[in-house]
């Protein structure tokens, strides 16, 4: 026996390193057991690392960008800025959005349940196994991560974290092979699972009978107990007929293979499917105008700003009560102590102040009160001036 | 002193640094490459198919005409990525995997001039093609996934791989990272 080990001592060897790593991946199979320690060892090691390259690169590259790529600069802040007055449109148009009726009823509810809180995380590294798709992030135990949380961007969705250590943590992409997802269509409401298995990502367990067409938006639906319910998946690229079931080839909309940056969802809130279109396309449209509200026309003041439109604005109001035309021809002097909405008192001048509205005694000289003319035109030096039709002041009788 | 002795002393000033430090150097290198398969698609979204640990492996065992170091080294090599690898797959994939590779490499480097370019073009080329399918093999037959496996997008990485490993192997060469000295030199350092 000790002859044939001797002899064949390297065939020896290499049989007892493999059944004892295939020994040692039942255990773990059979016990569904991660050995953590092993891994914590390994990612603690390698991923500070991973962590100062990647900080080196973005450095270096943003010390580039700045110095000897500056022909580009122009177009990307023009660019920026085109962004930049976007979101600043998508953002007055949800936030209109929200003061309406319409949404009180969502933000009563959203309020009511517990908001969806994220942490935003960097992509450092890629997992070795490149069948295997999936990222570390920068982000661990330590800034509140937990293992089956969601990952996602604005645009879509990202993947799952599986693994979780104190300063990383290993997310799964939706694009992984063994990753599915619960979606749900926008139109049909039609529910399928994900799956990226095979290279183009599809929507499995859709009967023939559903009715989805290309282009439709696909949303999470909140079953698979990882992403809530609403966030954007991808589009539709093409449907065709399968055996028994539909052939639905998705476009992811978050590009989860060559995210840099991500949100990972700490406390998920469902929101329901969009009814409408897509957020970007509804904020690129030119919205007409806001129909114009009873008894509202373009003469009427702006509302105040400054402490000179205040003034003007009191005086305004005084002048009203007293009947006081600024600028017209026998109109007497306003009384500028009075408060606005108080009865008119004698003014300066020793006449009794025009009467309001509010004063049916008084209201005799409000028919001699001066009608407010009608601006007259502005006539060139030395011509004719016509005579005025009315007198100033009734004829003494 | 033996002519052995003699031998020797003439022999060490022309190793490198690495032919010292061997298991330092080995050590070092496995950790650069397997940070580089981590990292590397980061940086060059278009390297992803690019294997470092594997070429590494399969370099010690053409370079150790010894099966036992060499699947030892792929043991550790591949152990060490699995360590890495998503949580929902068990450790040891890998390492079986490397350790078949290195074993059969230094097994094939008995029977060839390893320092042929050509050679050494086929054998990578044929070992990343063995160490594709066997992984996915053993996760279909092993853990029950049914990983896709693209024929035409593993040969194309297999040559890709091969291609990469000449200037590779030429640059670890110059180390003389494997202690791989001609075999009168070699037998002193306990070979």
């Amino acid at each position: 026996m000790e002859a044939l080990l001797s002899r064949y001592r390297n065939l020896t060897v290499l049989l007892v390193v493999v059944v004892g790593q295939l020994l040692y991946l039942a255990y773990q199979v059979k016990t569904a057991r991660d050995e953590r320690l092993i891994r914590v060892w390994a990612v603690s090691a390698v991923t500070p690392m991973a962590g100062v390259v990647e900080a080196i690169r973005h450095n270096t590259i943003g010390f580039l960008e700045d110095y000897f790529i500056l022909l580009d600069v122009r177009d990307q802040n023009r660019k920026l800025k085109s962004d930049n007055d976007k979101l600043r449109m998508e953002n007055v148009y949800f936030r209109n959005q929200l003061s309406t009726a319409e949404h009180a009823r969502a933000l009563t509810l959203f309020q009511a349940q517990s908001p969806s809180k994220t942490v935003a995380a960097r992509v450092i590294g890629n997992s070795t196994v490149a069948s295997a798709k999936a990222v570390f992030i920068d982000r661990g135990y330590t800034s509140g991560i937990e293992k089956g949380m969601a990952v996602v961007t604005p645009d879509g969705i990202v993947g799952k974290v599986v693994a979780v250590y104190p300063l990383v943590a290993q997310v799964l992409l939706v694009t992984d092979a063994t990753f599915k997802v619960g979606v749900e269509s926008q139109k049909g409401h039609v529910h399928g699972v994900l799956a990226c298995g095979t290279g183009a990502c599809t929507v499995e367990q859709i009967q023939e009978e559903e009715k989805v067409t290309p282009g439709e938006w696909f949303f999470t639906s909140g079953e698979d107990r990882i992403f809530p319910k609403g966030f954007p998946v991808g589009t539709v690229i093409s449907v065709q007929p399968g055996q028994g079931m539909k052939d639905v080839k998705l476009n992811l909309s978050g590009g989860p293979g060559g995210v840099e940056e991500v949100l990972v969802v700490l406390q998920g809130v469902h929101q329901p499917i969009p009814i409408g279109p897509v957020v970007e396309d509804a904020a690129m449209k030119a919205l007409p105008p806001p129909p114009g509200e009873p008894g509202n026309d373009s003469k009427q003041p702006k509302a105040t700003q400054t402490e000179a439109d205040k003034v003007v604005q009191k005086y305004q109001q005084i002048g009203k009560e007293q009947n006081h035309v600024y600028g017209g021809l026998a109109s007497g002097l306003p009384n500028f102590n009075a408060k606005p909405g108080a009865t008119p008192t004698t003014n300066p001048a020793g006449g009794t102040a025009p009467a309001t509205a509010t004063n049916p005694k008084t209201s005799e000289p409000k028919a001699a009160a001066p009608v407010p003319a009608a601006p007259k035109p502005v006539l060139p030096l030395g011509a004719p001036r016509p005579k005025p039709s009315e007198p100033a002041a009734p004829p003494p009788q | 002193m033996t002519g052995t002795t003699d031998h020797i002393r003439r022999r060490r000033p022309r190793e490198s640094w690495f032919g010292r430090f061997q298991v330092a150097a080995l050590v070092l290198l496995t950790l650069i490459a397997i940070i580089g398969k981590f990292y590397l698609p980061r940086l060059i979204p278009s390297t992803v198919w690019l294997e470092l640990p594997l070429l590494l492996t399969v370099y010690f065992g053409l370079k150790r005409p010894s099966p036992i170091l060499a699947l030892l080294f792929g043991a550790f090599v591949g152990l060490a990525e699995d360590s890495l690898s998503p949580a929902n797959l068990p450790i040891g994939m890998y390492g079986i995997t490397k350790t078949l590779v290195g074993y059969f490499a230094a097994t094939v480097s008995v029977k060839f001039n390893v320092d042929n370019s050509g050679i050494r073009l086929v054998l990578c080329f044929f070992f990343y093609i063995f160490h594709a399918f066997f992984y996915w093999l053993m996760r279909r037959a092993l853990l029950g996934q049914l990983v896709p496996l693209d024929p035409q997008e593993t040969l194309i990485h297999g040559a890709f791989n091969a291609a990469a490993a000449l200037p590779l192997y030429m640059i670890l060469d110059r180390m003389k990272l494997s202690g791989d000295l001609t075999a009168e030199t070699a037998r002193p350092y306990g070979r």
